[in-house]
């Protein structure tokens, strides 16, 4: 299940997927030297002390042409890359749906949409990441294409950096799960926020036994989500159109429930909501964990700033708000003992020839190595 | 490809684009410029596909490049090409034009 490109789709990409790396290993970096060189100093001279916030940093480097340019050019990739799967896709809209009709009706069962469902406030007020129409739009019945521009474009915008099949999350976690509890199988797994199902996949083959509940807000990624795990083979995994705030499941129904780069698309409220449902649906004896990116605690004002662009200038609304929440502590408000609740590193385990992360390869909040924080359902300590 | 469909994959994603320099417009030169960098990339992708292959293939000389005039399909097949190609180049004017005229609709009540 994928869009067929043609030579110009791939030569486009293939700009798109060498101009992001070049800017993340020889543009980004500037950054810091022109901050050290220039911007800090004049700061210091003129105010006695550097920038004491990472919002003074942003004003210091505001005008600094260096950063000008890195920024304006960033923009501009985000939005030819947007521009390049649009007309990518939009152009074989019907067929594309054709195919996941095609594909998802000899797995009907594995889709269950609810038009009851909307899009809240906070997701429909801004298109996430510059993706217009973000993950709702639909322009005829049916529709997929939103998905498939997606995941056509995400390995231009991740330079390979998660894998051929963009699941080096879904397949990091699986292994941190296999070395954290070798035996354990679970049996029941939900993902929040699934998307097109791309860390779902590699969570039902390392647990062909498991009931696998993926559910999302938008339908036209659980349509296509469907449409290619089935493609792909894998039968055991039901995706389901649902607002993660409030999910119609019962009470410690699953034993382990994750997300991958979801939370920080989501509110203040709706990420607390979630948290809730996922304590709520959790067995006794099971796993919850979230990967995100890494909180700016512990980093410089530097670093924090540089991560922070995103928040400002690619339409992650929430991105600053979750990464200066303390995660953990949100568990333990839901009840979880403090030696239940752990924090942890998840690297992407992809293919051999694809690109691994290290200092040259990442890109700000684009490497291939999430933060994770979880907890275990045990009830001794909760 | 129609004109609606250009439309729409040229839409803007909702929110204000920001502008990095003192004066807006280098930023739109900029996303121009860029855009058509892209583009020259993926024509320079292409000719080199073809050049290989010809090489490879022994079937045309550069002579015969050179040589070749268009007949009227070519040359409205060329014309097309030129429409989207330029569409893609000026995506941020009709972005901008087409927040304007939502903004007009609105003040106007339409």
């Amino acid at each position: 299940m994928s869009a067929a490109v043609t030579h110009d789709d791939i030569a486009r990409f293939n700009f798109l997927a060498n101009f992001n790396k070049f800017m993340a290993t020889v543009v980004a970096p500037g950054n810091a030297v022109a901050f050290r060189e220039r911007v800090e100093p004049v700061w210091v001279r003129e105010r006695g002390e550097p920038p004491q916030t990472r919002g003074e940093v942003r004003r210091a480097m505001a005008s600094d042409p260096h950063y000008r340019f890195w920024s304006a050019l960033r923009r501009c990739g985000m939005e030819m890359r947007q521009q390049a799967g649009r007309s990518l896709v939009l152009r074989q809209a019907e067929s594309l749906r054709d195919r996941a009709r095609e594909l998802g009706s000899s797995h009907a069962a594995g889709l269950q949409l609810d038009p009851a469902v909307t899009v809240p406030r906070y997701q429909s007020e801004l298109d996430n990441h510059c993706m217009p129409g973000s993950y709702y739009a639909e322009y005829l019945d049916d529709d997929v294409s939103a998905a498939a521009n997606y995941d056509a474009g995400m390995f231009a915008t991740t330079t390979g950096l998660f894998g051929r099949f963009l699941d080096g999350a879904g397949r990091g976690t699986a292994d941190w799960l296999q070395q954290t509890r070798p035996a354990w199988r679970p049996r029941r797994i939900l993902d929040l926020g699934c998307g097109v199902g791309h860390n779902t996949v590699p969570l039902a083959r390392a647990f062909p036994d498991a009931q696998v509940v993926a559910v999302d807000l938008a339908a036209p990624m659980l349509r296509y989500g469907h449409a290619r795990a089935v493609g792909m083979g894998i039968d055991n995994i039901q995706f389901q159109q649902a607002n993660a705030e409030g999910l119609p499941f019962e009470a410690q129904s699953f034993d382990f429930i994750y997300s991958t780069m979801f939370l920080h698309e989501t509110s203040h409220a709706a990420l607390r909501n979630i948290l809730g449902e996922a304590s709520r649906l959790l067995a006794e004896g099971g796993i919850q964990i979230h990967l995100e990116q890494p909180p700016y605690r512990g980093m410089t004002l530097f670093e924090q700033f540089m991560r922070d662009w995103d928040c400002h200038y690619n339409n992650e609304p929430f991105w600053s708000a979750l990464h200066e929440t303390h995660l953990p502590s949100l568990l333990r408000e839901r009840g979880f003992a403090a030696e239940s609740i752990f924090e942890t590193e998840i690297h992407a385990l992809v293919e051999e020839e694809m690109p691994k992360v290290g200092i040259e390869t990442e890109d700000f909040g684009r490497g291939g190595l999430w933060y994770a924080f979880g907890a275990i359902a045990d009830g001794a300590a909760k | 490809m129609n004109p609606q469909w250009l439309e729409l994959v040229n839409a803007a994603a909702s929110g204000k684009r920001p502008h990095f320099f003192g004066d807006a417009d280098v930023d739109r030169l900029l996303a121009i410029v860029w855009a058509m960098a892209g583009e020259l990339a993926v024509t320079r992708e292409r000719l080199d596909t073809l050049e290989r292959l010809l090489a490879e293939r022994a079937v045309v000389q550069r002579t015969d490049l050179d040589a070749y005039r268009p007949d009227a399909e070519a040359a409205r097949e060329r014309g097309e090409w030129q429409m989207e190609y330029i569409a893609r180049l000026l995506r941020v004017l009709q972005q901008e034009l087409d927040a304007l005229r939502a903004t007009g609709a609105k003040a106007s009540g339409d």
